[in-house]
């Protein structure tokens, strides 16, 4: 009997977690849709990502950004990839694949106290440049570099 | 949704805590077919994931389907052991999750 108790009281936490979960989940969406700028993701240029995400596609190249990836990535699935930026004031930073299918990949918004610094992994559809844009004090800075890719990892 | 789909380790070293965090997610673009029936496979990816201790965000990053499947993210912020730090992800299906962790 003290078995099933105790069944039952683990149940019914479980899901109580989870109702709160999909109330979360019923509240969230609206807010994303008003976040997530649609535009900027399903741009097909590198100019038009950057205007729709930060107002503006002129950057200039810094030497305070570096961009940690492979030089050659044999399965373009699975891409990893660092920035790492010394600048102060970032408001944020964005990767984007200028071959890829829909250029921007991921936009990352440090808040209060974030250092600079993000890694994540992406895909990449070929061969392409993968830029690092940093946006700074209202100002956007670049950096690049080639990733080779041998297979491709966007559809197909 | 039962099962966790997230995993976080938040370390602090000198006043910088390192978070490293996986979630697992089919993250489909839209653009990929079904070998099998030719049919085009609904996108389904992360779009935001926000990363906060208390009220204060340290992190919201803004996803595409070009993040690869089951997502890894890392930063770091400046902060201090014992925080509790909050991961937070929502989908284009309007899935989420969230996970705690204690930054050791």
């Amino acid at each position: 009997m003290n078995i099933k108790r105790r069944v039952f009281l683990k149940g019914s936490m479980a899901t109580g977690t989870l109702g709160v979960a999909a109330a979360a989940g019923l509240l969230s969406p609206t807010a994303v849709l008003a976040a997530w700028p649609e535009a900027a993701f399903k741009a097909k240029k590198v100019d038009e990502v950057l205007t729709n995400l930060m107002g503006s596609s002129e950057m200039s190249d810094s030497a305070e950004i570096k961009i940690k990836a492979p030089d050659i990535a044999e399965n373009g699935t699975v891409v990893p990839i660092s920035v790492t930026t010394t600048m102060s004031g970032i408001e944020s930073i964005a990767i984007v694949v200028a071959n890829n299918p829909s250029p921007l990949v991921a936009s990352f918004n440090p808040g209060a106290g974030a250092e600079g610094f993000v890694s994540t992994r992406i895909k990449m559809g070929k061969t392409s440049d993968v830029i690092a844009v940093v946006k700074a004090d209202g100002k956007l800075h670049s950096a690049r570099k080639e990733v080779k890719v041998t297979i491709g990892g966007c559809g197909g | 949704m039962a099962k966790k789909s997230m995993k976080i380790r938040a370390k602090e070293q000198g006043g910088v805590v390192t978070v490293k965090a996986l979630i697992t997610h089919p993250m489909e673009t839209g653009q990929r077919k079904d070998s099998k029936t030719g049919e085009t496979i609904p996108a389904h990816y992360i779009q935001e994931v926000t990363c906060k201790t208390g009220d204060t965000t340290v992190m919201s990053a803004l996803f595409s389907g070009g993040v690869s499947k089951n997502p890894y993210v890392s930063f770091k912020y400046a902060g201090k052991k014992g925080d509790a730090l909050t991961m937070s992800w929502s989908d284009n299906q309007g899935d989420s999750d969230s996970i705690e962790v204690k930054v050791g």
